[in-house]
């Protein structure tokens, strides 16, 4: 090098990315979503107004006024502090079952694509299965089956949801064994999984983080429709879906009471869409249109 | 062709095997003795072991699994524990519901999501584009029963224009076929969109105008073509996904379709039914995209020779 180069600060990859993603205005607002909902999450008992749990039956199925801004449902419950609280259980919802989907999407994935031959076979031919199936309908014989709770829930998402990350990783896998930097690793003698897990899942880091994102908008939307059918959370829980259930049967002179909890699951599956459509531009250039 | 029919139409037989053996699986790991549900709590014991034997219930779990699998093949799909009918016949009665409501809301979602993404490729970056692929995104977000209730809240109760629910003539398809479209029209406008931009970057595209054509000519009749193939697929896709049964809007909407109905046998713990409606829906499902994937090949050559 000589003293005259020009010194240019390096940029990470991560930096750059974040350049770029804080220059798409969308995916800020589904960023701020989704920093406002974990924030309602981890302090809705000091911004709920109301205990979610107290029963009044002198205000029931309440108008929103200014006692109760969103109004209240039939047990006379304030329907705020119901929506803040099931904040609690999407997030949950969204961080552990997509959890689950995630890590077993991610190892089948790179499984399948780093070993090749009948390995493969078998785990394509199980993803084409799972893709095969009724989503909801599978999920929901998979909640009965084990007994309607929130957390056979997280269980039958889990355990469905992880077939498009596992497509998606294959992919990801099958093009990164064949560059030349794997192929040095192998050559100073690297293992298989050391190959895998130190050199070829680092740089699938993006595409997991993307799928993820959106994933997580799916697993709210899935455990607020079971809950809808009675199949989630089990009263007297706040849950967004279950609260529409009930909700459902005041519809002709209560709207309120099915608008506002569907309006918590809108906003929040769009968050979760936003920023996973923005993450995707951001951290894959190449992808762009 | 043929013979690209013929290997495809093979490679659907271990996903079809698959399918049978998951869900027989499933069934057979669920609690709760099917024969106490069907009797209730007044059987005597005597009667319950003979039915059990009457049904193959004591049999081995692989002598079970080979009889279910050779009865599905035969489309035997057994009887259902609650009317004692065949399974396959009534959910072959409930098809035609689901089909219409399928049909429908295709139709609901391709003339939306077709028009709204060709304008939106054209007028890339105006505000039509933005706002539109906002509604989009929103579409794809907002839950199918919560749309369902407000369109019902609208339409049926307060503008008194609709019927809220039940099955009958075109008026009780349109909410329906409208809760249930939003979400594919969503997608189709996205991918429309996307593929549109694609294709009006390419050379043959500038050929075209550098030759002089008029901006319409070039659009709906040069670009439309090539965007039709990727189109064509994503309505394919959509619609099996939408026959394999609309759980949620078949649900809220009363629709006797075979979404409904798989619900019911869930809660009513009819394994037989809800096996039948749960192999029939990923049967449908894999010969739809079978269907589209043939079709595809037609649209595109390069797809024969892979």
């Amino acid at each position: 090098m000589n003293k005259e180069s020009v010194i240019i600060e390096s940029t990470s990859y991560w930096k750059d990315a974040f350049r770029r993603l804080k220059k798409n205005k969308l995916a800020m607002v589904g960023l701020y979503i989704i920093i406002g909902l974990i924030l309602v999450a981890i302090f809705a008992p000091w911004l709920a107004p109301y205990d979610p749990y107290e029963v009044s039956y002198e205000e029931y199925l309440q108008p929103p006024s200014l006692k109760h801004p969103l109004g209240t449902d039939e047990f006379g419950r304030d329907i705020l502090s119901r929506i803040i609280y099931g904040s609690r259980i999407s997030l949950e919802v969204g961080i552990i079952a997509e959890g689950i989907a995630t890590v077993v999407g991610v190892l089948l994935g790179s499984i399948s694509g780093y070993y090749g031959g009948w390995v493969d076979h078998l785990i394509v031919e199980l993803t084409n299965i799972v893709f095969a199936f009724p989503f909801l309908l599978f999920v929901i014989a998979i909640v009965v089956s084990l007994g309607p709770s929130l957390s056979n829930v997280f269980l039958a998402v889990g355990a469905l949801n992880w077939a498009g990350t596992a497509r998606l990783i294959r992919g990801q896998v099958l093009s990164l064994k064949e560059s030349e930097y794997v192929e040095a690793a192998r050559a100073l003698g690297a293992s298989n999984i050391r190959i895998i897990f130190r050199h070829i899942l680092p740089n699938c880091i993006a595409p997991i983080i993307v799928s993820a994102t959106l994933g997580m908008g799916g697993a709210i939307m899935i455990e607020s429709s079971l809950s809808f059918l009675g199949l989630g959370a089990q009263p007297p829980t706040p849950s967004w879906g279950s609260m529409i259930d009930y909700a459902k049967d005041f519809l002709r002179t209560n709207l309120w009471y099915s608008f506002f909890p569907g309006l918590a699951i809108m906003i929040t599956v769009f968050g979760f869409n936003l920023l996973g459509d923005g993450l995707r531009d951001a951290l894959d250039p190449r992808l762009k249109i | 062709m043929t013979n690209y029919i013929i290997r495809r139409l093979l490679l659907t037989i271990p996903t079809l095997i698959g399918i049978i053996t998951i869900t027989f699986l499933l069934m057979y790991v669920v609690p709760g003795d099917p024969i106490r549900i069907l009797m209730g709590q007044r059987g005597d014991p005597a009667t319950i072991a003979m039915i059990r034997k009457q049904m193959g219930l004591d049999d081995p779990l692989p002598v079970q699994y080979i009889r279910f699998l050779t009865n599905v093949l035969k489309g035997d799909f057994g009887r259902s524990y609650a009317t004692n009918r065949p399974v396959l016949s009534e959910i072959l009665t409930r098809f035609p519901a689901t089909l219409k409501l399928a049909l429908a809301s295709m139709l609901v979602a391709s003339v939306i999501g077709l028009s709204a993404g060709i304008i939106s490729a054209t007028r890339q970056y105006s505000f039509f584009d933005y706002s539109s692929m906002v509604v989009a995104l929103m579409g794809v977000s907002a839950p199918v029963f919560w749309v369902g209730l407000l369109l019902m809240w609208l339409f049926g109760y307060t503008l008194g224009w609709l019927p809220i629910s039940g099955y009958g003539d075109i008026s009780y398809l349109i909410l329906p076929a409208i809760t249930l479209g939003i979400r594919p029209a969503a997608y189709i406008a996205r991918m429309t969109r996307s593929s549109f931009l694609e294709v009006l970057r390419q050379d043959y595209i500038r050929t075209a105008r550098a030759k002089g054509l008029p901006e319409k000519r070039v659009i709906y009749i040069h670009a439309m073509r090539n965007t039709l193939i990727t189109v064509v697929t994503i309505l394919g896709m959509e619609l099996a996904s939408l026959l394999s049964g609309a759980v949620l809007t078949e649900t809220i909407f009363a629709w006797p379709g075979i979404g409904r109905l798989s619900v019911d046998a869930i809660i009513k713990r009819d394994h037989p039914m809800v096996q039948g409606t749960v192999l029939f829906t990923a049967i449908i499902f894999i010969f739809a995209n079978l269907i589209v994937d043939i079709s595809y090949a037609f649209l595109d050559p390069r797809i024969r020779y892979e």
